[in-house]
């Protein structure tokens, strides 16, 4: 009974917190369309891009660079045995450029225009290029989404049909996912190209396109594994620990590759000494090379850490903490390194970060809830399955196993 | 004009800031005293001592970073030399603010309409030129045909080494610029940007954004290669079961 209580109490701590943000999200929102983004933010002349860029778009992109990596490696690899992971990784990866869209919306000024980069051409601008290919990419992730949708309701609506299309077509769409993938999430590192004056040498270098791109691998087969013990938190659920050790052996080799290259590069542009004397901005670099690129790597590569879930998931959350360092480094501590003037965000821009993230995971256990997401189908949360409460969950919820189900492989 | 450019000869100013005074009237912004950009002010003075003013106002680069990072062309160069802005295109993304190695473009940050606002060599008023250089009683900012502009700023620090610091900024700076500065001492001291590259920056971003025809060229067909190879085993596997399962069968 206690433990009942126990675990209906932490319920309502996390769903007062969200509520709370959510009201929040609203709130500041309203500011900032009425009001303009000075009245929300601590963002300048010198200082025009914080934290939603830095952290919603640079961050929020490259942590859902996991959907792209798993569908190529089960789709062109063919290496199946990874199905079991490839539907939340992308549900995951459209949660994500969905909330990176959204960010935009409230970060751009004049967000009505969002569109414009679809006639009005400028393809000497990476801004125009990441434009185009989140715009794609999200389209290839909301198709590589739909079969979830659609096999909810396949019988009610007879969509078989639309099904079988999208398994024929789906060789295309991870192709092309992996394409506009590999070109976004590097011109994410060419946008900071244009910025030799404005950056400190630890993190300004022509290699900013190739180690964006690296790091955005690394950090999406970290949130792979950390998404997947949180669903096993939140749903008890098996975990496939077998196939997160193997994705963690191949963390190691991308930390690997990153690590020298990263090394490599500071060494050829005698930008290494910089480190010293030893401060903040030197701090910054240590903790995001050290903590979240090297241990990691020297970890993943011993066998015990890769035999527990929770192990795994807590040296992948250094791997995930490293990536979200670089990227605000990048974007912050190296501009402010370079330029004297300093950045810190202000409390409704942290609200609006962890509000996103919030909605989120929300909308992620909704899904899984409801949509067969899982290979078992949809899952209720921890807290219901200790209780015969199982049962509400309608039988016409869970996976259909007739005969013809839709294989999505 | 076939290509406006400004000379700005800071040996010739008195800081009456009567340049200041007719950009904001051109400008239609109310008066005000203009100490640094502002989303109302594109052109200030500073008092370097000893009676040295220096003008700061946007530099119309020759290959502007903030129009070539604009990704809907809101930013561009005309043909006339200045650097015009249309906010009817801009979406708000600021890449422009950010890639200005001047820290020229400002923005209508408590708007919920902004604009990025910077100068735009008075491009509205045609063939009358900028009004600053118009209102100048002493000469300090005089405007005209580049090439001319340009040969005058360089005879002037050529014939008079003992006023004039032997450069004119402007000519090197970010691949070169259409506004030109001479004057007694060097660009440091007079408190211009040190903008020490001397290509164009968005030379710097073409350098990666030149490779995406490639990466969908050559990816596709790796990718579209790795597809068949991988698959084509398992169709082998798969066949060379069947065949041992008729022969046991």
């Amino acid at each position: 009974m206690v433990k009942e209580r126990l675990s209906s109490l932490r319920l309502g701590f996390w769903s007062i917190s969200a509520g709370i943000l959510f009201l929040a999200l609203a709130g500041i929102a309203y500011i900032r369309y009425t009001q303009g983004l000075g009245a929300v933010t601590h963002l300048s002349d010198t200082f025009p891009w914080g934290l939603w860029i830095g952290f919603d778009l640079l961050c929020g992109v490259g942590l859902a660079a996991g959907g792209f990596a798993v569908t190529a490696t089960v789709h062109i690899l063919h290496l199946k045995d990874f199905k079991p992971i490839v539907r939340p990784t992308v549900l995951t990866a459209f949660l994500g450029y969905l909330l990176v869209i959204t960010a935009l919306l409230l970060d751009l000024g004049r967000p009505w225009n969002i569109w414009h980069p679809i006639i009005m051409w400028n393809p000497h601008s990476v801004m125009f290029e990441v434009g185009w290919c989140v715009m794609l990419y999200t389209t290839v992730l909301s198709l590589e989404f739909a079969p979830m949708v659609i096999e909810r309701f396949r019988e009610r609506f007879k969509l078989d049909w639309m099904l079988k299309i999208l398994k024929t077509v789906t060789p295309v769409l991870v192709i092309l996912g992996v394409i506009l993938s590999t070109l976004h999430q590097s011109s994410l590192g060419s946008l900071f190209l244009i910025l030799p004056e404005k950056m400190h040498p630890l993190w300004y270098t022509p290699m900013l396109p190739v180690l964006f791109f690296v790091s955005a691998l690394a950090a999406g087969i970290a949130m792979t594994v950390v998404e997947s013990w949180f669903s096993k938190r939140a749903f008890g659920k098996p975990i496939e620990t077998h196939l997160l050790s193997r994705l963690s052996r191949a963390s190691v080799v991308v930390l690997a590759l990153y690590f020298v290259l990263r090394l490599r590069d500071l060494a050829s542009r005698d930008a290494l000494s910089t480190i010293f004397p030893l401060n903040r901005v030197s701090a910054m670099f240590l903790i995001e090379v050290g903590l979240g690129v090297l241990v990691p790597m020297v970890l993943l590569a011993f066998e015990r850490f890769r035999q527990s879930p929770r192990r795994l998931a807590a040296v992948q959350g250094l791997v995930v903490l490293g990536f979200i360092f670089h990227r605000l480094n990048v974007s912050v501590t190296s501009v402010e390194a370079a330029t004297g003037r300093s950045y810190i965000p202000s409390i409704p821009e942290f609200f609006v970060s962890a509000g996103l993230v919030a909605v989120g995971m929300t909308i992620f256990v909704l899904a899984c809830r409801y949509l067969p997401v899982f290979p078992e189908g949809p899952v209720a949360e921890t807290e219901k399955k200790v209780q015969p409460a199982i049962a509400e969950v309608p039988a016409s919820l869970r996976a259909p196993k007739t005969a013809g189900a839709f294989d999505p492989s | 004009m076939a290509h406006r450019a400004i000379l700005v000869d800071v040996t010739k100013c008195i800081g009456c800031g009567a340049c200041t005074e007719a950009c904001q009237k051109s400008n239609e912004q109310s008066p005000h005293e203009a100490r640094g950009f502002d989303e109302q002010t594109f052109t200030f003075l500073m008092d370097r001592g000893n009676d040295v003013y220096v003008r700061r106002l946007c530099m119309h680069c020759e290959q502007p970073s903030c129009a070539s990072a604009c990704p809907v062309s809101a930013l561009h160069k005309s043909p006339e030399g200045p650097v015009v802005y249309d906010a009817s295109k801009c979406l708000g993304c600021r890449y422009c603010l950010l890639a200005c190695p001047f820290g020229v473009p400002t923005y209508e940050w408590h708007s919920a309409m902004p604009r990025v606002r910077k100068c735009q060599m008075c491009s509205h008023r045609g063939e009358a030129g900028p009004a600053c250089a118009e209102a100048c009683p002493t000469g300090a900012t005089i405007t005209g045909e580049r090439e001319t502009l340009l040969a005058e700023a360089r005879s002037r620090v050529a014939n008079d080494p003992k006023t004039y610091f032997q450069r004119v900024y402007g000519v090197t700076e970010a691949g070169g610029t259409d506004v030109f500065f001479i004057g007694p001492k060097d660009s440091d001291a007079l408190g211009l940007p040190n903008v020490k590259s001397q290509v164009a920056l968005p030379d710097l971003t073409w350098q990666a954004l030149k490779h995406v025809p490639d990466v969908v060229l050559y990816g596709g067909v790796f990718l579209g290669g790795m597809f068949w190879l991988t698959k084509r085993k398992e169709d082998v596997a798969r066949a060379e079961n069947a065949e041992k399962g008729e022969h046991h069968g």
